[in-house]
């Protein structure tokens, strides 16, 4: 049986999943990379092997996330891929016929427009990450309240307490100020979601024309307050697909799959031997060769030099060999 | 006199030559990197925009390599700008350099003044060499012209990615070095036919318009070389400027070459009918002009802060709808990280060809 592996390694989580060769999910893994993403690749390829059968093999591989780059040379991949389109390729291949995306993840968060199944129109935010996972992970820890219990506090509560949701600093003041008021911690979290829907809607969405069906995907529709809480301002029904939190690397593997089945190209996998038993170690140094003074990174794998990156010249990224850096190109 | 000039794209190439003929010691600025920025950025406002931290930067490198005179723009326009090189003559002051500062009320004035100025920092200079020396630096300038819309052709055509910049970086050298027309034509000739013998690829190639505020489009350290990335997945780049076309206009008021200035200033009318400063409303006219010759989309650069072109973004949601162009806005200030500016444009050129061809590229 052929199987397409997709990884998104982001800011906060790394996302694992095995799709067949008929794009059903096999399995999937939703784990932390806690600053460590190449361990994080290494344990959930290790958690996708241990789940296989013998007689499964994996036919191709697509990356995305912040850490593609890197997921690409750890792995071999066919498919490099912004969020942006994987994300989008995901949501229309579980739901034709979607016209909104809203994709909240740990750092950024997007809004993806689409007609007729293809991308129309997407914004990111650009310099503000309030509306984001890790503000929502800062301030769960700050009430002692774990994250995978927020969204149920939230929908607890009758009455909403006002937050400002313009920054993220203004609105933990907000919420601090609430709760030496005695607000009961059930009013002020869902008053927090709907703060953060409206510094989303301002900051991402400007004014975008939002239109049913909508989908909330990425780590932060585990929320049920904030889906509720969209639904209310949007005033429209909210769709969250079953496996959410996964949905970028279900778009790349997505795309791995076309690629492999259009393209009749084999697939540039590097094998179980490579990921699992290799010792991967990155290094960086500033290069010293103009006043730019770039910050090269090298990432190798036992003495082998995997890749380079980092230089504006390419001077480094170029001393690898054609073939194997032809190979990394990302497109 | 050790006269030096701020950095925007390859213009120090003519505005040396126009120098030297004027029988100055020329000093230019290094080229700008990360310590250029360092500099300006710790010696400027902070709310100012990056061109003027980056001519901060140039300044101060070329103090320190032993320049005492700076020539620079000025006027009342066309934007914050106007009074950028009286800012920054301040600055440099209060850090203790000392030099003269010559102030070219150049844009949109007449050229009469800006030709007895030159003329007037020159040395002994009669009136033929004078001209002579213009003309030639506009040679050097258009010759420098020719290979930047060649690489522009051929960077998203070829598979020799590399090897298409790297003619256009030696091939830029030897202009500067030339020491007379023939030699300059001659190195010019050389680049344009080795861009051209590079291998191409068949794939479909996407146009996308570049459009916003002048320094950032002309200078590629400005916009962390973007046009090269587009260029990088097969998009080829064109810009609403081109610095012959704006010295033309501004400096020359439209007599050595045809100009469609006027042109532009009427396609950007039912959407904004005014002037809004600095080049808001050329913005706003491009994006029109290009969406009616049938390009795929337009990527709108400008700085962070940048007034006329926050104002232009705004009428371009509606260009967009009405003339029914993908259009997309990224301001720069000073990031290390280029993966965001990337992202966002590569998921811009898959939405492109997916809406042209229904597919993704894949590698």
């Amino acid at each position: 049986m052929n199987h397409y592996l997709g990884v998104d390694i982001g800011s906060v989580s790394g996302n694992f999943v095995l799709l067949d060769q008929f794009g059903k999910l096999k399995s999937k893994l939703y784990l932390r990379t806690q600053g460590n993403p190449v361990k994080a690749i290494q344990d959930g390829y290790t958690f996708i092997k241990n789940n296989l059968s013998n007689t499964t093999r994996i036919n191709g591989v697509g990356v995305t996330g912040s850490g593609r780059h890197l997921a690409a040379i750890l792995l071999g991949a066919d498919v490099v891929k912004n969020e942006i389109t994987a994300h989008a390729v995901a949501a229309s291949s579980l739901f034709p016929a979607v016209r909104t995306i809203i994709e909240i993840g740990g750092q950024d968060s997007k809004i993806i427009i689409l007609r007729n199944a293809i991308v129309h129109d997407f914004a990111m935010n650009t310099v503000c990450a309030a509306g984001t996972g890790s503000f929502l992970d800062q301030q769960s820890a700050r009430l002692n309240i774990p994250i995978e219990d927020f969204g149920q506090h939230a929908i607890k509560s009758s009455q909403a307490v006002r937050i400002a949701g313009r920054c993220g600093v203004f609105a933990e003041s907000d919420m601090i100020h609430k709760q030496q008021m005695g607000y009961p911690v059930e009013d002020i979290i869902m008053g927090l979601c709907e703060a953060l829907v409206r510094n989303y809607l301002n900051n991402v969405g400007k004014g975008k024309k939002i239109e049913a069906p909508v989908v909330f995907q990425g780590g932060v529709a585990a929320n049920a307050g904030l889906k509720k809480a969209f639904s209310k301002v949007l005033n429209l029904p909210i769709e969250v697909p079953e496996h959410y939190e996964v949905m970028g690397a279900i778009g790349v593997a997505v795309l791995a799959r076309e690629h492999i089945e259009h393209s009749y190209i084999p697939t540039v996998f590097k094998g179980d031997d490579f990921i699992m038993d290799g010792d991967f170690k990155s290094k960086s140094f500033e290069c010293s060769g103009c006043p730019n003074i770039c910050e090269i990174v090298c990432i190798k794998r036992d003495d082998e030099i995997l890749a380079y990156w980092g230089d504006r010249c390419k001077k480094w990224e170029t001393s690898i060999n054609e073939p194997a850096r032809n190979k990394l190109r990302v497109v | 006199m050790k006269i030096t000039f701020p950095h925007m794209g390859n213009m120090h190439i003519a505005i040396k030559a126009l120098l030297e003929g004027l029988k100055l010691e020329v000093i230019p600025p290094p080229p700008i990197s990360q310590k250029t920025f360092e500099l300006g950025i710790k010696n400027s406002p902070e709310f100012a925009c990056m061109p003027l931290k980056i001519n901060v930067g140039n300044f101060i490198e070329a103090l320190e390599n032993g320049a005492d005179t700076i020539v620079m723009a000025g006027g009342w326009g066309p934007c914050r700008f106007g009074y950028y090189a009286q800012i920054e003559k301040e600055i440099l002051n209060d850090l203790g350099y000392d030099f003269d500062m010559v102030i070219l009320e150049a844009p949109d004035s007449k050229i009469q003044e800006l030709l007895k100025q030159l003329k007037a920092i020159g040395q002994n200079v009669t009136f033929w060499e004078f001209l002579k020396t213009v003309k030639y630096a506009w040679h050097k300038l258009n010759s420098v012209e020719e290979l930047e819309k060649k690489l522009e052709h051929i960077l998203p055509r070829t598979i020799e990615k590399n090897k298409a910049e790297q003619i256009y970086e030696q091939g830029l050298k030897k202009i500067d070095k030339a020491r007379d027309k023939n030699e300059v034509d001659w190195h010019t000739k050389q680049s344009l036919a080795e861009m051209d013998k590079l291998p191409r690829h068949q794939e479909k190639i996407l146009k996308i318009g570049l459009i916003g505020e002048i320094y950032t489009i002309l200078e590629p350290s400005a916009n962390y070389k973007i046009a090269n990335y587009m260029a990088g997945l097969n998009a080829e780049v064109t810009r609403s400027v081109y610095t012959s076309e704006w010295v033309n206009d501004h400096l020359l008021g439209g007599l050595v070459k045809p100009s469609n200035h006027q042109k532009i200033l009427k396609s950007s009318k039912p959407y904004l009918n005014y002037s809004v400063g600095g080049h808001g409303r050329e913005t706003v006219g491009n994006a029109v002009d290009f969406a009616r010759k049938s390009f795929d989309g337009i990527v709108q650069i400008g700085p962070l802060t940048c007034m006329p072109e926050i104002v232009a973004q705004s009428v371009l949601g509606v260009v967009s709808r009405e003339e029914n162009i993908p259009c997309m806005t990224l301001y720069f200030d000073e990031h290390s990280g280029t993966a965001g500016i990337y992202t966002r444009l590569e998921a811009f050129i898959d939405m492109l060809r997916r809406k042209e061809t229904g597919q993704i590229a894949t590698i």
